[in-house]
């Protein structure tokens, strides 16, 4: 079955424009606020955001990249894993508004495995989850605060995102769904 | 990456990617909790048919970062002096449920025995066999020299280009071999440096440049100078005259030290012998990363046991 676009670029940006005008409405400002970026692409969204909140507040929230491979817990399953540096803010995630951000929330577990690794790294205020793409199948009690798009979908089709910054073009695909079914 | 066994046939690539996860390690170490859940439930097994405190210590520090369970056993005191054999230890401690074994061994060639016998379903990492290799320490000497030079840029980087100098008893050192492949593998040019009777034969067929004068390696300028133990316990016949022949010869001494360049390091495996290979101006000076080397084999061994018990392939660890 071919791919499928369901976000474009210009979809991407507007996603995100709207997520960083609620996470600065939510946060009553952009003052203790970190983006903390779930590696590769939820980094890359994590940035991205991070510029937008700058233009709309200068000055608003820092931007970190947050590694949680070595707290899967599914390391039989799944052996190959890449991990990347940890990159916290200067000032740390003690007493901030952690928002977390990816590009797909699925089963929740990388969701499960950030909130531990938080746990390692400080005691934020709050966090909060910022997401381009919720396709539903939860395994654990975990939902998005800011969500660029809800797709429901089969759990045998597969939602890719690329990125300008890693993939060479923006765009959302979804493969291996029934034609014309909507989504 | 089901075995790590030797530094013979580590690719480049696989290589910096060991490097770089070691760097992913060493973070975790200045952090308020300096331990990670990734190998909760798993069990290393530290299996140490010959004395060491400092490889023993950093394998069992390194796997209970990693939150695994670590049963360690000594030859000393063991149904080993009793005769028990490596095959029937090995099946004991399998039998128990061991998902790694961490071996040192006096047998050259142990760890590969362990590995491909089938006795075990465990992977294997070699701790040091015989005077055959002692991969985690090549690893980690290598890990220290790029930090040393790089600092914070490190990651991702080989040595290009960089000069070693490994001197002393190559012959009976496992530390040498190890480093003499995984160096080389990553672009740097070994030179060493022994008394004739302490170079193994077939070493002219090694990728190294090899002499016995020190002063004259020494200002040839080396970025690294790695001086090895004087192994006396595996000394079995006359191999130098005296201890102070040797010392006056290959021993980094403090005249020898003074005229050493300011930015060459000073390496050394340990444990040292001051004032036979090393002296102790030498061993204590801002130039001596003897330390670090401790610190990072700590990361070191943290990546290895990842990657091991994950079956990974470093190199797709680091795409």
């Amino acid at each position: 079955m071919p791919a499928r676009t369901v976000l474009q670029s210009s979809d991407i940006t507007r996603a995100l424009t709207r997520i960083s005008h609620e996470i600065l409405e939510s946060n009553r400002g952009g003052s203790d606020l970190v983006l903390l970026g779930i590696p590769t692409r939820g980094a890359v969204l994590a940035e991205r955001i991070a510029t937008l909140l700058d233009r709309i507040e200068p000055g608003a929230g820092t931007v970190g990249a947050l590694d949680v491979t070595m707290y899967r817990d599914d390391l039989d399953r799944h052996p190959t894993r890449t991990p990347s540096p940890t990159r916290l803010p200067a000032g740390g995630i003690d007493g901030k508004t952690v928002v977390l951000v990816d590009d797909v929330l699925y089963s929740g577990r990388t969701i499960r495995a950030a909130l531990d690794a938080i746990g390692d790294l400080g005691r934020p205020r709050a966090v909060r989850l910022a997401v381009l793409v919720d396709r539903g199948h939860r395994e654990l009690p975990i939902r998005a605060d800011f969500v660029g798009k809800n797709l429901p979908t089969a759990a045998v089709e597969r939602i890719f995102v690329k990125l300008v910054e890693t993939d060479g073009a923006d765009a959302v695909t979804i493969e291996g769904d029934a034609e014309g079914e909507s989504a | 990456m089901r075995h790590l066994l030797s530094t013979i046939g580590l690719e480049r690539a696989q290589a910096i990617a060991i490097l770089d996860l070691a760097e992913d390690m060493a973070d975790v170490a200045t952090r308020a909790v300096p331990k990670l859940p990734t190998l909760r439930g798993r069990t290393v097994a530290n299996l140490f048919f010959e004395d060491s405190t400092r490889t023993r210590l950093s394998f069992e520090a390194a796997a209970k970062r990693l939150s695994a369970d670590v049963i360690t056993f000594s030859a000393k005191g063991s149904s080993v002096s009793k005769g028990e054999s490596l095959k029937d230890t090995a099946q004991t401690i399998a039998a128990m449920g061991v998902d790694a074994v961490v071996l040192r061994h006096p047998a050259s060639g142990a760890a590969q025995v362990l590995a491909e016998s089938g006795w075990i379903d465990a992977a294997v990492v070699n701790a040091g066999d015989g005077t055959h290799q002692h991969p985690t320490q090549a690893l980690l000497d290598a890990y220290t020299i790029r930090k040393t030079l790089h600092g914070a840029a490190s990651r991702g980087r080989d040595l290009d280009g960089l000069r070693v100098t490994i001197v002393g008893d190559i012959l009976h050192s496992r530390v040498a071999r190890s480093n003499v492949w995984l160096l080389t593998a990553l672009g740097a040019q070994v030179h060493l440096v022994g008394p004739r009777t302490l170079l193994p034969a077939g070493v002219e067929s090694w990728p190294v440049t090899v002499g016995t004068d020190l002063d004259a390696a020494i200002d040839a300028h080396p970025d690294a100078l790695m001086m090895l133990r004087v192994q006396q316990e595996r000394m079995h016949a006359a191999f130098f005259p005296h201890e102070r022949e040797y010392s006056t010869g290959w021993g980094l001494g403090d005249e020898r030290f003074a005229r050493l360049a300011a930015d060459t390091m000073v390496m050394h495996p340990g444990p040292m012998n001051r004032g036979l290979e090393i002296s102790a101006s030498a061993a204590d000076s801002p130039r001596s990363v003897v330390l670090d080397q401790v610190t990072n084999g700590v990361s070191i061994r943290m990546a290895v046991l990842y990657l091991v018990l994950s079956g990974a392939d470093p190199r797709e660890v680091a795409a």
